[in-house]
């Protein structure tokens, strides 16, 4: 008992490491997210947020149940596997409520040259064209109608 | 019946634990998707991309991707002859726009669009000190934008790339494979924008899912493979001196 | 964000992720634990020599322990989610465990051990000040005035303890910084298993020259005569440490030249060029062999002790550009090089900005203004250490 009559101060210290400990514990349950943990050392609502996230891209599904009929001539076309919005952009807005969003006029001397301009890179068997030699800078929707651009399908100007 | 005031002193608190349990929510926030029918990966033939950068433009609408940071990007390599260890690799904007016409002539071309592998053994998620980024239960890597602290590790620690810090959260960001679309039916942005099919969806638990079937049947690879990440972004057609 | 890149590298790469204050807290760190190391040379090893600069050490390593977390906190994206390291800390994240082995070693290491060490001291302060100063001893007295010999004899007892216990708490407090860098196996110029263990070294070499240079400055403003066997006992300390840091670090080197692997040439060239300056000049040059050499000499030759003071201060002064040097050369040269290896970056570092120079300069002065305010605290001198007991004693 001598002992513990000098070592009373670090007792006491003890005692002020204690209550931390104490506070820190107590503290942690109600700062600790009440999801956290249920699959895996992460916060479960996460994927609930992320895969609440507003989409913006509609999905050729979507554009081909009101638009059917450019479908039709579409799926026979070399186009078919081109998405409508990988041209006409993200329109999720639009399908939603068509009167509020009205899609954009497509500039065809812009938007051909991005697949179809001739690089190098390109495989091969990809049909490419150097737009200037091939058009002499005509817009590309003077000759192909772009949903289905073949030459003999007719143009749309 | 009748319940003693004792019993209902029980009775209520595990209620309220119970009724708390179901508030804190179901993890799809769309009906019918069941994260157990579902381990996400990606399959993209290089011998069909042509540079298009409809997906890199498609990812920044979908998903607000600011300028000057990829979630997706396509690289284009130049090799001039045999020497596979010195590729010339360019990627201006990451493809947003497309690719200039090349410097120079000749040599083996293609082009390889890159995005997160969503690795099974994520290098980046192991060294979250968190646990802020984590492999969801149907193999997506995610980010929890509201308890990433921003140290930057987790981008530090992936061996391809594809991480970044969004300037406007200040938060780790990255590919979601569009795990909001994903889980409702549609495919992600890039494979929806894809005018050639290069890049396509999978779903590994679903025997009937064509990629599934394409990874059994031919040669695929995977980028690094010697860094052991178990990618989930399988190549077809990926040469040898790709990086 | 006009960043000049040479070659090719991946688009998110271009910007640099960890910055100058991430160079900054592992040389902190170092300090820390280097100067801890130091100061249990006299207390756990006896080498009694070194006894004038133990208590100075350990306030030091506690300046430089306050100020640590700061440049941490100030490159954190979210800094006030800080916390979430210490509710749901990822058990594989070397990073993670940042929070509760500086909580631990701060408590349970340092400050504990300055407790037990100027107890005394503390309970006659108590007695002998007026005003607010009285309050804070009183409050440091932990309300026990208990100061007899048994009770002191007890303290140097758990001052040994926590000493030895300090020790590995140092290596791990300084250790696992190495080790976060070290594990980052998509990162050949950091991934090794080398990495904690020339981390450790390094800091054994920064912290044991700031020690000596403070010492021998301190003493020079008090106008006390510096003894010079200390001083001599902590040189020869610091030359031994830096033959095994310089030796570790030309191993690496060697090993990385004679494999060669697929990173080799990358890294190579980014040495020689957008590194020569900060890693061949500084780091190795003027920062290793000439320290090394200079304390050689004095190893060697009979000097006088003019010349040995003169040689202790520049190879010192030395050391700690050297060692910050590398801790740069690590940080910023690891984020410099594309993981394609086909491609450089550039560290565009701001001035006055959050992350920027003029940070790294305040933070880095910092923790001698905490020393100057601990020292007035805590004198760590015997002379006035007993003339408080002298005080006690009217």
């Amino acid at each position: 008992m001598k002992m513990f009559k000098h070592a009373g101060h670090l007792f006491r210290l003890a005692a002020v490491f204690l209550v931390g400990l104490i506070a820190f514990l107590t503290l942690r349950t109600f700062l600790v997210p009440r999801s956290f943990g249920r699959y895996g050392h992460y916060r479960a609502d996460a994927i609930t947020e992320i895969a609440a996230l507003p989409v913006n891209y509609a999905g050729h599904q979507v554009c081909e149940g009101c638009h059917g009929d450019i479908q039709d001539v579409k799926s026979k076309g070399s186009h078919q596997g081109v998405a409508c919005e990988s041209c006409h952009g993200p329109l999720a807005a639009h399908a939603n409520d068509p009167a509020s969003v009205t899609p954009a006029k497509l500039d065809t001397s812009v938007l051909c040259a991005r697949c179809h301009q001739e690089n190098i890179a390109k495989p091969k068997s990809f049909p490419q064209v150097k737009a200037a030699d091939h058009s002499g800078g005509a817009a590309c929707n003077t000759c192909h109608q772009p949903h289905t651009p073949a030459m003999n399908a007719g143009a749309t100007q | 019946m009748t319940i003693t005031r004792r019993q209902l002193l029980i009775l209520l608190p595990a209620a309220a634990v119970a009724w708390d349990y179901i508030l804190a929510g179901t993890p799809e926030a769309s009906p019918n998707y069941d994260m157990a029918d579902h381990w996400w990966a990606m399959l993209i033939d290089t011998t069909k991309c042509i540079g298009c950068g409809s997906c890199v433009r498609g990812c920044q609408f979908e998903n607000k991707v600011p300028d000057g940071y990829y979630r997706t990007w396509v690289e284009r390599y130049h090799i001039a002859d045999w020497e596979m260890e010195f590729p010339q690799v360019d990627s201006p904007n990451g493809g947003k726009s497309g690719f200039p016409p090349a410097k120079e002539a000749g040599g083996k071309n293609f082009f390889v669009p890159k995005l997160c592998n969503h690795c099974a053994d994520s290098p980046c998620t192991q060294v979250c000190p968190v646990g802020a980024t984590f492999v969801s239960p149907d193999g997506v890597v995610l980010v929890d934008q509201k308890y990433c602290l921003g140290c930057r590790y987790c981008v530090q620690a992936c061996p391809y790339g594809c991480r970044f810090i969004n300037p406007q959260t200040n938060t780790a960001n990255k590919c979601t494979l569009c795990y909001h679309r994903i889980t409702k039916g549609l495919t992600t942005a890039c494979c929806e924008v894809c005018p050639t099919g290069t890049r396509q969806l999978a779903n590994l638990k679903d025997p009937k899912d064509p990629i599934h079937e394409f990874l059994r049947t031919h040669s695929v690879q995977v980028l690094k493979p010697q860094m052991a990440t178990r990618s989930k972004c399988f190549y077809y057609g990926l040469d040898g001196a790709v990086r | 964000m006009q960043v000049p890149v040479e070659g090719f590298m991946y688009p998110n790469e271009v910007e640099l992720q960890w910055s100058v204050l991430i160079v900054l807290y592992p040389f902190l760190t170092g300090l820390v634990a280097g100067a801890f190391i130091l100061a249990s040379l006299e207390r756990v090893f006896q080498v009694q020599a070194v006894k004038p600069t133990y208590r100075l050490a350990l306030l030091t390593a506690l300046a430089f322990l306050l100020v640590a977390p700061m440049p941490l906190q100030l490159h954190l994206g979210h800094p006030e989610r800080s916390f979430e390291m210490y509710l749901t800390p990822h058990g594989s994240s070397a990073m993670a465990m940042f929070g509760f082995v500086y909580l631990w070693y701060l408590l349970a290491v340092l400050v504990l051990e300055i407790w037990l060490d100027y107890r005394h001291d503390i309970v006659v302060l108590s007695q002998t000040t007026t005003g607010w100063r009285r309050w804070m001893y009183r409050i440091l007295t932990l309300g026990s005035t208990n100061i007899s010999p048994r009770a002191l004899h007890i303290d140097e007892r758990a001052g040994w303890l926590t000493t030895v216990i300090g020790i590995p708490s140092a290596f791990l407090l300084h250790g696992y910084v190495g080790f976060i860098f070290g594990s980052v196996k998509a990162n050949p110029w950091w991934s090794s298993p080398l990495m904690p263990v020339v981390f450790l070294f390094s800091a054994m070499v920064s912290g044991i020259a700031v020690v000596m240079l403070l010492y021998m400055l301190l003493t020079a403003i008090r106008r006390q005569p510096i003894d010079m066997r200390c001083v001599d006992t902590v040189a020869k300390y610091l030359f031994y440490t830096f033959i095994i840091d310089f030796s570790l670090e030309m191993l690496d080197l060697i090993h990385r030249i004679y494999e060669a692997d697929e990173s080799f040439r990358s890294l190579d060239f980014m040495v020689h060029t957008k590194l020569y300056f900060s890693h061949i000049v500084v780091q190795i040059l003027l920062g290793t062999v000439t320290p090394i050499v200079l304390l050689a000499i004095t190893q060697v030759a009979k000097l006088t002790e003019l010349a040995r003071k003169r040689i202790y201060v520049l190879s010192g002064c030395l050391t700690l550009i050297g060692i910050f040097a590398m801790r740069w050369n690590v940080v910023i040269g690891g984020q410099l090089f594309s993981k394609s290896f086909l491609g450089y970056t550039t560290y565009k570092m701001g001035f006055v900005a959050r992350e920027g120079l003029l940070t790294a300069i305040i933070l880095t002065i910092l923790p001698f203004v905490f020393l100057w305010a601990l020292v007035k605290l805590l004198p760590p001198w015997p002379e006035k250490a007993s003339r408080a007991q002298a005080a006690s004693a009217d």
